[in-house]
């Protein structure tokens, strides 16, 4: 329990740490657009196929309960919510701290244990902003896009199986989603993902800066930020839900 | 041995403590290095030799003491002077310690671009990147990246990117260790040439006998965090005690 507290602890000085260093000069854009480049770039494939995946298989199976009931048609505003409200963020989140966590720790901690991070600070370098902050903002940046990403394709892939089974066009399946959803149901699913990425960066930087010595730190590195950064996830995603529907209710 | 008291020290420590947690690493560790000086240090491992150079460079920040590099002690400097300060003082690591997501021509950049301050903004880096690369004798590795490289070209490209800040101080921390016998003694020599070329000043950490006879001015022996003997190579070469001799075997 103690060295549990320690952790949370030192997460949380660490996550102040990004906020002192944040607005400080001088601002690595380079190395900012880079880690953006990267992150959203060798997501896009995986992010997408499983969006398609879900979507698919979200309606197939919601089908034949919804005709038991004849409740066919309420199908596109079903999968439209349950997607952009909660499915497409948890799960995207969840497969970019797979990808994006556990790269990033692994990679910090092999900097950390071959001396990579001291010598860029004996070369003159804050290190934190150079290595942290510009991953923090680029996970706390695009993680929102892939999502928005994920369930465009999850809706498509709904979509599709609507169209095959039940001869739905285009247009009236999307008229029926857009025409279900509210404001209310996309700002907090859009605000919650930016603290996902967030989560993904600053765990993953966490444990990769502050890794132990040797090849076993760095393994330990890259399976705690992925560990980690998923428990932080439901938790925040559970926040999420009680805070939007306090929202809700007023 | 020459007559240091006419010269100038560049880096003073006086009365150096570090432990970590119950493990006393340094127990009141005193050091000169005067200019122009090659000081070999020896110890065994764990005996707190890579510590007190990452203290004398604020990577590691001691317990109590004084360390005193140019005339400024580390401990009195904000964090943008402890950089501008770095930039005098070079350290090869270990292990080398190049960026391995960077080719060889962006790890020498890359302290370079980042000093404009000693070197103003620099729009053609390549001139000061080849002159550093052809003093180690590896200008063709340019666009290499470093997994590519083998250990011994890894350490003389990390002597290159050392070099491009044009230091006056140098901090070896282990030069020839992991290197082939052949590999080890084209790095000392590359180190003799450096100092002849540069006119720096170098602390040598090594386990390495014939690196310190051949590199140095003077050496300092290191047991349990304190300095134990110190002199020419040849002075505590000849001394009798075993401690001493047990370095030399």
């Amino acid at each position: 329990m103690k060295s549990i507290l320690i952790e949370i602890g030192e997460l949380s000085y660490f996550a102040g740490r990004f906020f002192r260093e944040v607005g400080k000069r001088p601002f690595e854009y380079k190395e900012f657009l880079r880690q953006c480049y990267n992150m959203g770039n060798r997501s896009l494939l995986l992010v997408g196929i499983t969006g398609f995946i879900i979507g698919l298989v979200f309606t197939l199976q919601s089908r034949p309960t919804l005709q038991e009931f004849g409740a066919v048609s309420w199908m596109p505003s079903m999968v439209g919510i349950s997607i952009i409200r909660e499915i497409g963020p948890i799960i995207t989140a969840l497969i970019c701290a797979g990808r994006i966590g556990s790269g990033i720790g692994a990679e910090l901690g092999s900097m950390r244990v071959t001396e990579q991070i001291d010598a860029m600070e004996v070369s003159g370098t804050n290190p934190f902003k150079y290595l942290v902050v510009t991953r923090i903002l680029a996970t706390t940046l695009m993680l929102p896009i892939l999502v928005v990403l994920s369930d465009a394709i999850a809706l498509y892939g709904s979509y599709l199986v609507e169209n095959l089974k039940g001869d739905v066009s285009f247009q009236l399946y999307f008229n029926e989603v857009f025409g279900s959803l509210e404001f209310g149901d996309i700002i907090p699913s859009t605000v919650k993902s930016f603290f996902f990425g967030f989560a993904i960066g600053v765990v993953g930087c966490f444990k990769g800066y502050t890794c132990g010595k040797g090849t076993e730190g760095v393994g330990r590195a890259a399976n705690a930020a992925v560990v980690y950064t998923s428990m932080v996830l439901f938790i925040l995603d559970f926040l999420a839900v009680l805070v939007s529907d306090i929202f809700y209710d007023l | 041995m020459e007559d240091l008291s006419i010269k100038k020290p560049v880096i003073t420590i006086r009365n150096l403590y570090k432990r970590f947690g119950d493990n006393a690493v340094l127990n009141g560790f005193d050091m000169d290095l005067f200019e122009g000086e090659n000081l070999v240090i020896m110890g065994k491992s764990g005996s707190g030799k890579s510590v007190m150079i990452k203290c004398l460079i604020g990577l590691e920040e001691h317990d109590s003491g004084t360390i005193n590099v140019m005339g400024k002690d580390i401990d009195d400097l904000e964090a943008e002077e402890l950089d501008e300060l770095r930039t005098e003082i070079g350290f090869l690591f270990q292990g080398s310690a190049l960026y391995d997501s960077m080719s060889v021509r962006e790890n020498l950049e890359f302290p370079l671009r980042r000093h404009t301050k000693k070197f103003g903004v620099i729009k053609d880096a390549e001139p000061l990147v080849m002159e550093a690369l052809e003093s180690v004798g590896l200008a063709k590795a340019i666009d290499l990246m470093p997994d590519e490289l083998s250990g011994g070209m890894k350490r003389r490209i990390a002597l290159a990117r050392t070099l491009i800040l044009k230091p006056s101080i140098i901090l070896y921390d282990e030069p020839t260790t992991g290197l082939d016998p052949i590999t080890s003694k084209e790095i000392v020599q590359l180190m003799q040439k450096v100092q002849q070329q540069y006119k720096t000043s170098s602390i040598i950490i090594t386990h390495d006998v014939d690196c310190a006879r051949a590199i140095a001015n003077r050496m300092i022996l290191l047991i349990d965090g304190k300095n134990y003997a110190e002199g020419s190579f040849d002075t505590l070469r000849k001394n009798h005690d075993p401690k001493i001799q047990a370095f030399f075997k």
